[in-house]
Parts: structure tokens; sequence; C-alpha cells
């Protein structure tokens, strides 16, 4: 047991690649038992993160389960993990997201070997981003993850779409789409790197908790001829608009409408219930720790930018024809309220309300990844019935399909935000914690939330109510037991933080307490 | 004694060369295998001098010395050090892997073995070298044969041009470091061509500042350093596959290592004054060299530049002089040198069965050649500096050490790294996948096994540097140290 619990943060973060690593020497005609393998694999990770979650001392103040050993010394950079609430609760996130993820990617017929072998290393890149705790290790995982979701859209994505370049060139959408987000992360990244290297060259290490410690009280002097506040302020930025397109914030938000759209349905459920909060993530663990001077200072533009992405966000949803783009653009829209807590919590760190913002935030996270998964999940139920993501297609199914309609007002119900379902919380929250320090962003914020009301109603209203669709009776089958399974789960956990959130939000509350009180 | 195990790597190429050559020229098999032991031997040797290289008590190890002209103070003297071992081991992987890639050289193979193996043994000597006249000697060894393999064996449309702009570009500028050496050994008056000796001579700063341009860009011609690095795409592209590797994996390596261990090493104080402008030309190379693989539209161009932008971030780190970089770029050569093989060995494949190389013509190859696709991606994550391979290892001290030293070309430098993703990535949609024309349907087979052996190998050297960096690094920085040393501390 020992054992266990000394590498239990390694034993979470490998077991995907070693079970892809498994998977490679499976016969690839074999494909059934190539999807159990990889189901049955990644139930290992989430048994060892509810192990984690369940040994995890949520009194004890920093970084439990530390792992330290060397690995490229030459600049000072190990091999550095462990976890605090905020960890934990993305850790777990993400190894319960990948499991339903590729039960839902059964339906996946062409080389099913590729896939789940990059879906696994898909999940151990993103676990290595939450368990890191040495910044080019931290840098490493983030680009890792890039690669496989580059191919699982590029390869994997739908079929039918083109682009028409400028120049008149056309090209497959999917081909678009994974292009597009690889470059626009990669060139957001860019400037990480570069502020990494530079924080490197200047402390001479990498190890997050030393960091912490000497970043933020670096203020005098001149660092390459220019003074040491510009310097921080740049990096500052840097950081910021990585993270940014990440999450993604208005108005670095345009490679996520087509990366969703084009991407398999799984691909988009783990994009948007995981990948995105990596960008949270990544606010909350270095912008706030390493400049709480510059966020300070520039809270009012991060505030800003959050309070036009759920604005837009909301906007752009109820203005699309294509369902699954809908759901993409909500995204953008509940995102932005991550990012509205955090810039908060930048602003007024220390108090009551900046813990509060906090708890919401991390929570926002969690629960978006839920329902965003959810959504993108019903919506790729669909997709396989009818071939079309077209609002216009549908209509009136209800009666057709009555239990996918029911499931799907439920999921779209927790993603509006009705008390009861997780969403409200989280929510709630951020706006408690938001209004005493940006009042007026708030308000703003609230005509972006009577939106996101407008565009599920939108999308419930033409998919499942008014006059029925002929070409579809006799064609929309109900969902089945294997989807069923993949969004049950889901649907209890929207219920179950709805009713009861204090199980996941007294683990935040108290590290966020901890972190940022 | 000790057993000579240098100058056994050094001289197995040449000597199976001859050998190979009293083969009669029908008996391909027995040619080919002869080549397959020579090349073994050599690699696991150098795998052996690698591994048991001793990092805590660096210096040169496996020295030998014999005297050879004693009257001009010419000795035969060997060595490796942090900086020349993972070199060694990467020209014996190339060499390995590039016979099982020419495996299906028809047109006198005989010959081609022969020819491949004397550039070997010059390429080896080089990097073993401690002598400046054994260093030279070699060095032209590893031209010569150079131009032979591509007038002869090359790609019939320019196989005669490029093989004459590679030679004279190369004797150019290994005529001017000569001189420069020249210059040294007179000033040194030690009379000796013993590099270890020469690190010592004090020269004044006036003479070193004097002939380090000269020096440094002759050799740094091979390296293919800005704005004389036009010969090297066009002989990357003229040669037949197995030189290809060759050249770009390891030859242009003997270029940045010469400059280093002749250039930094004998004149410091040169370096020191001349870096601050070497530096921008290596921006060039590395900014330039990315913008222009993205433009091209035959295959193995857009590879061949890439090798002028990547070989930039060697003589940037080494321009850096700095521990960081000069580790950095230590490892790059090395990574590079694998990563360029196997990008060579891949368009080798799919032209052997395409016999076209423009990008626009080819695709959807990932259906029929899935090994090659998996190759081709992982070179490319390699090279566009993906973490968990090794071209991030190389590249992120490389980086660390411009911070140090000039931190507005590392903004500028970066911008290579995004470029460097689009090309890779318009290749491996172009060529790859998408849809496969009319004509290839049918026509394309798979790799021989000998090619996927190639393949796994180059692959699996760049992943295990890429996850685990201290199986090379620490190795790589006893040799810096002692750099640093001579440029004294800094």
């Amino acid at each position: 047991m020992n054992l266990i619990e000394n590498n239990l943060l390694s034993l979470i973060l490998f077991t995907p690649a070693f079970v892809a690593g498994v998977l490679v020497f499976l016969p690839r005609e074999e494909k059934g038992l190539i999807r159990w393998v990889a189901l049955l694999g990644s139930l290992i990770p989430l048994a060892l993160a509810i192990f984690l979650w369940l040994s995890f001392d949520t009194n004890e103040p920093g970084f439990q389960f530390q792992e330290v050993q060397i690995w490229y010394a030459a600049i000072q950079s190990s091999y550095h993990l462990g976890v605090d609430g905020i960890s934990v609760t993305m850790v777990l996130l993400t190894t319960l997201l990948t499991p339903l993820a590729i039960l839902a990617s059964y339906s996946i017929q062409e080389n099913v070997k590729s896939y789940m072998f990059l879906f696994l290393l898909l999940e151990m890149g993103m676990l290595g981003v939450f368990l890191s705790l040495d910044l080019l290790l931290f840098f490493v995982f983030w680009e890792f993850g890039l690669v496989p979701m580059y191919f699982l859209i590029n390869q994997w994505g739908s079929e039918k779409g083109e682009r028409t370049l400028w120049g008149g060139r056309k090209m497959k959408a999917r081909t678009y789409a994974s292009f597009k987000f690889m470059i626009f992360t990669m060139a957001g990244s860019l400037g990480l790197l570069l502020a990494i290297q530079m924080i490197g060259v200047v402390a001479g290490t990498f190890d997050m908790l030393v960091l912490f410690d000497t970043l933020p009280g670096l203020s005098s002097g001149t660092l390459f001829g220019i003074p040491v506040s510009t310097v921080k302020a740049l990096a500052f930025w840097a950081f910021v608009i990585a993270f940014a397109i990440k999450v993604p914030v208005w108005p670095f938000h345009t490679w996520l409408p087509d990366a969703h759209t084009e991407a398999p349905t799984a691909g988009s459920m783990i994009l948007a219930g995981v990948l995105l909060k990596l960008g949270g993530y990544g606010f909350l663990r270095l912008v706030l720790p390493l400049y709480p001077v510059e966020s300070r200072q520039y809270a009012g533009a991060l505030a800003f930018l959050a309070t036009m992405a759920i604005i837009f966000g909301a906007l752009a949803a109820w203005g699309q024809r294509d369902f699954k783009r809908l759901v993409a653009y909500s995204s953008v829209n509940h995102m932005g309220f991550v990012l509205l807590g955090i810039a908060a919590a930048a602003l007024a760190a220390g108090t009551e309300n900046a813990v509060l913002a906090l708890n919401g935030a991390v929570l926002q996270m969690f629960n978006h990844g839920l329902s965003a998964a959810g959504m993108f999940f019903l919506v790729g139920v669909i997709y396989e019935r009818t071939h079309s993501r077209d609002l216009n297609d549908y209509g009136g199914l209800f009666p057709l399909v009555p239990v996918y309609g029911g499931i799907l007002i439920f999921t779209s119900m927790a993603s509006l935000g009705l008390p009861g379902l997780n969403g409200f919380i989280s929510e709630f929250l951020v706006v408690r914690g938001v209004w005493p320090i940006f009042t007026f962003f708030t308000a703003l914020s609230m005509i972006g939330l009577f939106f996101t009301g407008a565009y599920i109603l939108k999308g419930l209203k033409m998919t499942l109510h008014g006059p029925l669709n002929k070409r579809w009776v006799g064609h929309l089958s109900e969902i089945n037991a294997r989807e069923l399974l993949v969004i049950t789960p889901l649907m209890v956990m929207m219920l179950w933080i709805g009713v009861w959130p204090a199980w996941i939000l007294d683990l935040i509350n108290k590290t966020n307490v901890m972190l940022f009180g | 004694m000790q057993f000579p195990v240098l100058s056994v790597i050094v001289f197995i190429p040449a000597v199976f060369g001859a050998l190979i050559l009293l083969i009669p020229q029908e008996r391909k098999t027995e040619i080919r295998m002869a080549a397959l032991t020579a090349a073994f031997i050599a690699m696991a040797l150098a795998a052996w001098v690698y591994f048991s290289y001793d990092v805590a008590a660096s210096g040169y190890q496996f020295v030998e010395r014999y005297q050879w002209l004693p009257a001009l103070g010419i000795s035969y003297y060997v060595g490796v050090d942090g900086i020349s071992a993972p070199l060694v081991l990467l020209t014996g992987v190339v060499m390995f892997t590039g016979v099982l890639i020419s495996w299906g050289v028809d047109d006198r193979p005989r010959e081609f073995f022969a020819f491949l193996f004397i550039l070997a043994t010059g390429v080896f000597g080089v990097f073993v070298a401690l002598d400046l006249f054994g260093l030279f000697f070699f060095y032209e060894i590893a031209v010569f044969p150079m131009y032979l393999l591509i007038a002869i064996w090359g790609w019939k449309v320019t196989r005669e041009y490029a093989a004459m702009k590679l030679t004279l570009y190369l004797f150019i500028g290994s005529v001017i470091s000569l001189v420069g050496a020249l210059a040294m050994y007179f000033a040194s008056g030690l009379g000796t061509f013993d590099m270890l000796a020469l690190e010592t001579a004090n020269y004044s700063v006036t003479f070193q500042r004097f002939w380090f341009p000269f020096v440094f860009i002759g050799f740094a011609v091979l390296g293919g350093i800005f704005p004389f690095h036009n010969w090297s795409p066009d002989g990357h592209v003229a040669a037949p596959t197995a030189v290809s590797m060759f050249h770009a994996g390891v030859l242009m390596k003997l270029g940045a290592f010469a400059a280093l261990r002749v250039g930094i090493m004998l004149l410091p104080e040169g370096a020191k004054f001349w870096m601050p402008v070497i530096i921008i030309f290596t921006l060039v190379n590395v900014v330039y060299g990315a913008f222009i693989a993205l433009v091209q539209t035959d295959f193995k161009y857009v590879i061949g530049f890439s090798s002028v932008s990547h070989m930039g971030l060697v003589l940037m780190g080494f321009a850096t002089l700095k521990a960081e970089g000069l580790t950095g770029a230590g490892v790059q050569m090395f990574s590079h040198g694998i990563m360029t093989a196997l990008f060579f060995a891949v368009v080798g494949m799919v032209y052997d069965r395409a016999h076209t190389r423009e990008i626009p013509k080819l695709g959807g190859f990932a259906t029929v050649m899935p090994w090659v696709t998996v190759a081709f991606i992982i070179g490319g994550l390699v090279s566009m500096g993906m973490p968990g391979f090794s071209g991030f290892i190389a590249e992120f001290p490389i980086f660390m050490g411009v911070w140090r030293t000039q931190p507005w070309i590392a903004i500028v430098a970066a911008i290579s790294i995004v470029i460097t993703a689009a090309y890779v990535l318009r290749v491996v949609g172009r060529v790859f996948f998408g849809k496969m024309p009319e004509e290839f349907v049918g026509h394309i087979t798979n790799i021989t096994p000998l090619d996927k052996v190639a393949l796994v190998l180059l692959s699996a050297i760049l992943i295990i540097v890429g996850v685990y960096p201290s199986i090379m690094v620490p190795l790589v920085e006893s040799g810096v140290e002692n750099i640093l040393r001579l440029l004294g501390g800094a």
C-alpha cells in the first residue's frame, strides 16, 4: 500500500501511457478487444484518482503526495509532482471524463487502435499539466497534449465540410480546423515558452514552490537593461495570452468553434471538458501566485475580456444554426465566468469576496467540464443518427425520442444554470464574489446570462419542439444502452453537485483560503 | 595496452570498404552483408565508447597517440570528450541505418558502399582527432567521396550541378580554415599540431581576433551558416538517400564541430569578440531557413531547408558561449543528426515508390505506408521542438543561453518554432494524409523489414533522449565545462 501511496501521482500519470503501450501490441483487426482494453485501462486512473481524493487531507496546507526525481539536471529542472485541492478536483474531472469519452467512441470504426492510443496519450498530457510542480515539466505536458488532439481532429473529425481559403483553394474543414487549433495554441505557447526560459535564466530554477516564494518579491533593479517591472509585465502578458487562448477568452477564441465542430464527439467532450480547463488552471496555478502585483494591476483588463467573452459567447451561440457550433460558443460564454472570478480575485486578493469568487471559478471549471462534455455527447448522439448538425433539419423530435429528449433538457438546464443543478451553484458563487469587486462588469455579464437562457432554449426548441420534420420518422432510433451509460454518471454528478455541493466545495474552499485567503 | 577502440572505429569502414571492392560485382548480397557487418561493428563499438565514457572523470578518454611526422610536429592523436562521444555514436547509427535503407541500391552497390565507407572513416576521424593536421586530413577525406556519391548515384536532374557546387563551397571553406590553422601553427611557436598543446599557446588578442573569422566561418560553411548555406539544400536534394542521411545527419555536424574545436576552443578571445556578430547570422539561418522551408514544393527541399534552420540553432548555441547554449548545441547536433537522417530516409522511401517529390502530386501515403508516416510524424515533432522528444531537450537550453546574451534574439528566433510546426504539418497533411492520386493507387508497396528496423532505431533514439535527457546531457556538459574553462570561466 505504501508503494502505491508514495508513487500515487506517477501511477495516475503514467497508467494511460502504459495502457497505450499495451494497445500497440494488439492486432489492429481486434477492434472490440482494443476498445475494452482502452476502457478498462482508463478506469484504473479513475480508481486511483478516487483513492487520491479520499486520502487527500483537506486541512493540511501546501502540496501533498509530492514526488521529486532528477529529470533534466543541466537546467535545474526536476520531475516534481504534487497536488492541492484545485489540482485534485481537475484530476478527478479528467479521469472521470476520459473513460466516458472512450465509451462514447465505441462507434468509431476506422483505425480504432491509433485512435485509442492517441486518446490515452491525451489523457496523460492533461494529467501531467495538473500534476506538475515544475514549470518546465508543466510546459512539457502542456505542449504534449496538443499532438494527440491535433490528430484526433485531423483524422477522425467530421467527414463532411469544406473551407475555402483565401486564394480560392479548398480544404477539408477538419484539416483546416486542426491546423488552426495547432497553430493558435503553439503561437500562444510561444510567449509562454519564452517567458519560462526567461524565468529559468533569472531564477536559476523551474521549481514552482521556489518560484512562488522568490519571483513575486523580485521588483527592483534591471534585467537585460530594462526595468524589472517592465520585464515582469511582459512575462505576465505572455502567460496570460497563452492561457487565454486555451480558455479561450475573447478575442482569442476563434479556433474553438472550428475545432469543436470538426472534432469527433469524444474529442469535443475532452476538448470542452478538460482541455479548456488547462487554461483556467494555468491562471490559478501560475499567473496569480507568480505575478500578484501585475495581476492586480491588470485585473480590470482581465475582467473586461471575461465580460466580453460572456456576452459575445452567448450572442454568438444564439446566432448559430449548427447545433455543435452553438454548444461550442456556449463554452466561451461559460468559461468567461471562470476568468471573471479569477480577475476579481486578482484585484482583491486576500478578501472574503476573492475567495468566494475563486471557489466559484474552480467549481465552474468542474461543472462546465461535466455539462459541456454531456452537451457535446448528446449532440454527437443525434448527429450519428441524422448525419446533420443543422438545427433547421431537426424539429419536433421529442415524440420520436422521448428519453433522449428528457436527457437533453436535463443537461441543457444544467448548462443554463437552473437552481438545483450544478451550473447554478458555481455561477452564483462567481457572481456573488465578483459583485462587490467589479460591480459594473458583473452587471454587464448578466446580459450574457440572459442570452445564455435564450440560446439554450433555442437549441431545445429547434430540436425537440415545433412541427415534426417528417423525414426522421422511422429513422431516428432512441438513445441506446451504451450511450445511456455514458451520460448517466454525468447527470448524477450534475444533480449531486446541484443539490449538495458541500462535498466538493469544502475541499475547494479550504484550498483557496490557504492559497489566496 | 588498452584496446585501441577509436582507431578500430575509424578504420573499420575504410578497411571493409576496400574489402568490399574485392568482392565480384555480381555478388550483390555478399556486398551488402559485408557492408552491414562493418556498419554494425562500428555502431556497436561507438555505443560501447559512448556508454563506457567516464563522465565523472571527463576530459579526453580512449586516447591513442603515435608519432606520424615528428619533424613537423604531426602525430596520430585521437580521443573523445563529452562533445565528440555523442557524435561518434551518431555517425555509427547513421552509418548502420544508411546501409539498411540502401539495400535496394542496384547500380554498382560495390562502389557505392566503398565510397560511403571512406566517407564514414573521414567523419569518424574528424570527431576523434586531437591533432589539427589529423583533423584536416580526415576532413578532406570526408568531403571528397561526397562529390562522387552525388555525381554518380544522385538525382539525375541536378546531380552534376549540386555535386560541383557542394564540393567547391566546402573546399573553399576548408582552404580558408587551413590558412588560419597554419597561421596558428606558426604563431604558437610550439612546433606542434597537437590541439591540446595549442590550447595553451596564449595567442595575442589581436591575433585571435584577426584569425577567428577565417577559421570559424571556413568550417561553418559546412555547418550551413548563412549566407554560405545554399550549397546544402541543393546537395541534400541531389544526393541518394543514404548519402543525404550522412550529409545532413553527420557531415553538417562535422562543420559545426570543427568550428567549435578549432575556432572557439583554440581562439577563445576571437570567439568572444566576434560572437555578437555571428549570432545574428545564425538568427537569419534559423528564421529564414524555416520560412524558405515553408514555401518549398519539393518534399526533399523542405527537409533540406529545415536542416539550414536547425543547424542555425546549433551555431547559435555556440555563439552564446554560455554553458546552457553550448550544452544545448551539443545535444542538438546529435538530435538533429538522428532526426534528419530519419527525415531523409522517409523521403527516400516515398520517392522510391512515387518517383516524384512534388508535394502537390503526392497524398494519402499513410494508408499504404503507416510505419513511414509514424516515423515522419515523430521526426516532425522533434523538429518543431515538441516536448517529450529530443529536439525540445536540445533547443530549450540553447534559448536559455541566448537569453543570457541577447534576449531579443531569443524572441525573434522563437518565431521559427511556429513556422516549423506549419511546414511539418503541411507536409504531413499533403503527403501522408488526404486522398491518394489515382496513378498511385495499387502501385505503392509497403517498406521492407530492414527499412522498418532503421526507422524504429532512429525514432526510438529521439524519444529516449527526449524523455530521459540524463542519458546524454551530463556527458555533453562535461565536454562543455572544458570549453568554458578555455573561455576563461565565462
